[in-house]
């Protein structure tokens, strides 16, 4: 669809009229639910995917530092936490059944709510439409109802936890027959449908998301953006979008079968089952394993889902801040093209002890170390645009520095873990731990954050304060690498994640002060993300005031618009695109626009 | 009260960290946006390369307070387990030295090409060669790795030499069971809707005579220094894994489907002890894949003899065969026999009926 259909059709009706004014609040079709609840800008769209992140942010962090209290002291007493938790906590002790619920609604949380829906759902909600030169997505009634199914589905979550046997408490990965049985944990009762429902809910939301950002990069980028010369964000957010709409129906049909398995008397996943106080179940035939290829067929495209919308914003804000071109645009494209397509065929690294046919593991093992080829192209290709570049150092780009540094921490221990014979000793212990967290968790939450204070002026139109946004970068650069570092040497020593108490291991006791180390910069570390928090929201209401249309001299399309873009972004036409998105330092010239059009004197590259 | 005192604290500093970053926005005002924007650009600068430094100080000291407590000073305690290892440190001299080098131009890069009036930059758009370069040399050492990975990969998983001795390994909510072969050298069938607690904790079928010897143990397994073992693992109920650390090995515990892992002890529990200098020291079995709420206590013991000893106490153990049928042991006169078996399964009925 052209952009001129689009402008004739009922969402961008009226945006020929609005050529005079810049603040598109004066349309009298708006109100405040049209606005601010059941939107269909876009822009509004990202805010709703961003603040609802963030609160699931808070609670994802805060569960994590409950139970690093029990993990640090174990022995203390902390009568807060029976305030808190009630009987989850009496006598001010985490029971283990509130330390596994924790740890798996932090995990499950964290992964699909921030990770996914916080960070591809915002960015790909707000720069897609913005840097391709397009007035909406290409269903804005789909996109909100996107944002409306996450919210249902975080609605459904949230109420898991008030439930009377409490959450799921089985790990984020839900494996059966543990997720399947309520006899086997008390967690996998009503815990876990409240669970299943808010995943189905989440896969929906997902795909009405992904469809729609595939749609719109393929068929609403303004004249002259061919798909060479789009930014390397809108790159990653569309691979990111391709991958959830492959990978996220095998997660639902895994879930399908596990919510027949629990309810209908099914066996797809049980066989041979003897509960203690239960006895014999009647299933026979089936296998436990299946669940987990089909869970990790969307699991491990899901860390690039993660991920890759994370590196696209880097690519982007490394190469504004260095004021350089990014280092080989189409390397940088390749590697994201390779990436993707590899995210498909590793799945079963994760599983290499549970009794998998060892040829098939040598496959992914050779399948695994290869995407340390692109991922190697890109951190090489990221530290050449920092080379003879002019670095700024604005918040965004400190963040981008940060995830290219843990990026490079986290990715090498895959090296490891992705080959079986090692992953053997290292499987399920500190060490993965460590990895997952370094180059997903904590270099996912860099980008995002990158992404936040890169883009906050052109989403508020004001500043955020500097001071704040530095402090903040440099005590969770500090502090991610003091909690996860150590975690490495915890796993060499063969220590099992998800223990509720070691203190009975002879094997693992030795780290007791270690933890209690790492529960504390874990506090510390959680209280100036909330300085992050008050220094976003006091800043959307109160920060310095954006006064120039392109704050940080970029060439990409968003910073052509007015600084406080209405519904439809542009006024007037939708600017024409010349070139690529990286023309920096070219020929003398600080930037050249993408609207710029070539000059007849001008050198190719 | 102390919580209170700390969260006035935690807020007082919030105050305060607002207050100051507040105010240097103002100082920023009034100096010239331009030039405080410098000023922190150069800090930052500065920061960065302090980081590198420190973060560096900080890699070499972490690993002086901790590499003593991992169990990379001890060696492996199995034989197949020395291939983990030196794998592990040829992995690791790769990483390390990327780890290392990259973090050194990555924060070194940012301290250089920090925000200069009088720099221009170069306009380095892309250089085949350099990207050729960086494709090829990973993918080569990646090459490596992944050679010697397959082959050590491939010996664990395949067969164990003939000689091996076998062990099934049973895990159930929260316990290991362990069962020997008896005389036969071969396991009877079992069938898990005959489990039964008291009796029968692995279902085994009593029409098949080649039950009759097997031999049934909870809590410890133990095993001969220098002899192969290859264990069958499976699991009653939900999945567990079979965690064993100081012999490099771990493997699923999934109920319907059995697995296999094989592996040669090298030393006796009491020379571990030695060696570690520990007086405590197991081989410990911990459970390594999430399997409820008690999944943190799931321990059990392995206790590696020399072929004396572990003849020695073989002969002492009486087949799980005279636990269920007592009236049909031939030594049921002597009662004594009969205890000493039916004593670990009393003690892990009374565990699960606790948990």
């Amino acid at each position: 669809m052209s952009n001129e259909a689009v402008l004739h059709a009922p969402a961008g009706a009226g945006l020929h009229h609005e050529a005079h004014g810049d603040h598109h609040h004066e349309h009298h079709h708006e109100t405040f639910i049209s606005k601010y609840v059941f939107s269909m800008d876009h822009k509004m769209i990202a805010k709703q995917f961003l603040i609802t992140g963030m609160v699931w942010a808070v609670l994802g962090g805060l569960m994590s530092v409950l139970f690093r209290l029990q993990l640090g002291y174990p022995e203390a007493t902390f009568p807060f936490l029976e305030d808190l938790l009630g009987k989850w906590a009496e006598g001010g002790k985490i029971t283990p059944e509130a330390y596994y619920a924790l740890v798996t609604t932090h995990g499950t949380v964290l992964v699909f709510f921030v990770l996914t829906a916080g960070l591809s759902g915002t960015f790909a909600n707000f720069l897609i439409p913005l840097q391709i030169g397009a007035r909406d997505m290409a269903s804005p009634f789909m996109n909100m109802l996107s944002y409306w199914f996450f919210f249902a589905a975080s609605i459904v979550m949230l109420s898991s936890m008030f439930v009377e046997f409490g959450p799921f408490s089985g790990g984020w990965t839900a494996y059966p027959p543990l997720s399947a049985l309520a006899s086997a944990s008390p967690g996998s009762g009503t815990g876990m449908d409240l669970w299943l429902i808010a995943m189905a809910l989440f896969v929906v939301s997902s795909l009405l998301g992904g469809l729609n950002y595939i749609a719109t990069v393929l068929n609403m980028r303004t004249k002259g953006m061919s798909m060479t010369r789009l930014p390397l964000t809108i790159w990653a957010l569309f691979f990111t979008a391709v991958l959830g709409v492959l990978s996220f129906p095998v997660l639902f049909s895994g879930f399908i079968l596990l919510i027949f398995d629990r309810n209908f008397g099914t066996s797809f996943y049980l066989s041979d089952i003897f509960i203690n106080g239960v006895g014999a179940l009647p299933n026979e035939g089936g296998s436990a394993i299946l669940y987990q290829h089909l869970f990790w067929f969307l699991g491990h495209p899901e860390v690039y889902i993660i991920l890759l919308p994370a590196m696209g914003m880097v690519s982007e804000i490394l190469s504004v801040n260095s004021r350089k071109p990014i280092f080989g645009y189409m390397a940088m494209v390749g590697s994201l093209f390779a990436i993707a397509i590899l995210a498909f065929l590793v799945w079963a690294h994760h599983m290499f002890v549970t009794g998998l046919n060892p040829f098939l593991g040598s496959v992914f093992v050779l399948l695994t170390l290869l995407i340390a080829v692109p991922s190697a192209i890109k951190v090489f290709n990221w530290l050449t645009t920092l080379w003879r570049g002019n670095i700024r150092f604005t918040p965004g780009m400190l963040f981008s520095i940060g995830f290219v540094s843990l990026f490079i921490s986290g990715g090498l221990t895959g090296i490891w873990l992705g080959n079986s014979a090692l992953d053997i000793h290292l499987h399920d212990t500190y060490f993965v731990i460590a990895h997952f967290h370094i180059v997903m968790g904590v270099a996912s939450m860099f980008g995002m954050f990158a992404g936040i204070y890169h883009w906050f002026p052109k989403m508020y139109g004001r500043y955020m304060n500097n001071t704040l946004s530095y402090l903040h970068f440099w005590i969770t650069l500090g502090g991610a690498y003091m909690i996860f570092w150590p975690m490495h040497y915890q796993g060499l020593a063969g220590m099992p994640r998800r223990y509720y108490d070691y203190s009975v291991w002879e094997s693992f006791k030795q780290f007791a002060e270690l933890n209690r180390f790492i529960s504390t910069v874990a506090m510390i570390v959680f209280a100036a993300q909330l300085l992050f928090l008050f220094n976003f929201f006091y800043s959307v209401f109160k920060g310095r005031k954006v006064t120039s249309q392109n704050p940080y001299n970029a060439n990409t399309l968003e910073w052509t618009t007015p600084i406080n873009p209405g519904h439809g972004n542009w006024v007037g036409e939708i600017p024409e695109v010349h070139r690529w998105a990286y023309d920096y330092g070219k020929d003398g010239k600080e930037f050249i626009s993408q609207t710029t059009p070539v000059g007849a004197d001008e050198s190719s590259h | 009260m102390t919580a209170l005192l700390i969260t006035a604290v935690s807020l007082l500093i919030f105050v305060v960290i607002f207050q100051i970053s507040k105010a240097s926005e103002y100082v920023a005002i009034l100096k010239g946006e331009e030039h405080s924007r410098k000023q922190n650009n150069k800090i930052n600068g500065f920061l960065m390369v302090a980081f590198l430094i420190l973060g560096l100080i900080g890699v070499w000291y972490c690993n002086e307070v901790l590499y003593d407590k991992t169990l990379l000073p001890q060696g492996s305690a199995s034989v197949e387990g020395e291939r983990v290892d030196s794998m592990l440190w040829l992995t690791l001299a790769v990483t390390g030295f990327v780890f290392i080098g990259t973090q050194i131009v990555l924060f070194w890069f940012a301290f250089k090409y920090q925000e200069n009036d009088n720099r221009k930059v170069y306009f380095f758009a892309h250089s085949n060669k350099l990207e050729a370069i960086w494709t090829v040399i990973p993918a080569i050492v990646l090459t490596v790795l992944v050679v010697i990975g397959l082959r050590n990969w491939f010996l664990f998983t395949g067969e164990p030499p003939k000689e091996a001795m076998v062990v099934e390994v049973t895990g159930k909510q929260f316990g290991w069971i362990f069962r020997y072969p008896g005389k036969d050298g071969a396991f009877g069938k079992k069938y898990y809707k005959n489990i039964d607690n008291a009796s029968n904790s692995l279902g085994l079928i009593w029409d098949d005579q080649l039950a009759h010897d097997d031999l049934v143990m909870e809590q410890t397994m133990y095993l001969v220094k220098g002899r192969p073992v290859k264990l069958v693992i499976g699991s009653r109920d939900v999945i567990h894994d079979v965690g064993l650390s100081h012999f490099r090995m771990k493997m699923d515990a999934v109920p319907g489907i059995p697995t296999t892992m094989w592996f040669t002890p090298k030393y006796t529990t009491k020379e571990m002890k030695e060696r570690t200098g520990n007086p405590d020291f197991q081989y410990e079995i911990s459970c390594d894949q999430m399997c409820g709420n008690s999944h943190y206590s799931m321990k059990g013991v392995i206790e590696v003899l020399d072929q004396a000893e572990y003849d020695a106490k073989m002969a002492g153990q009486s087949p799980y065969y005279y636990s269920a049928f007592p009236d049909k042991d031939p030594a049921n006169a002597k009662k004594d026999t009969v205890k000493l078996v039916a004593k670990p399964v009393e003690v892990a009925s009374k565990l699960t009926a606790k948990l």
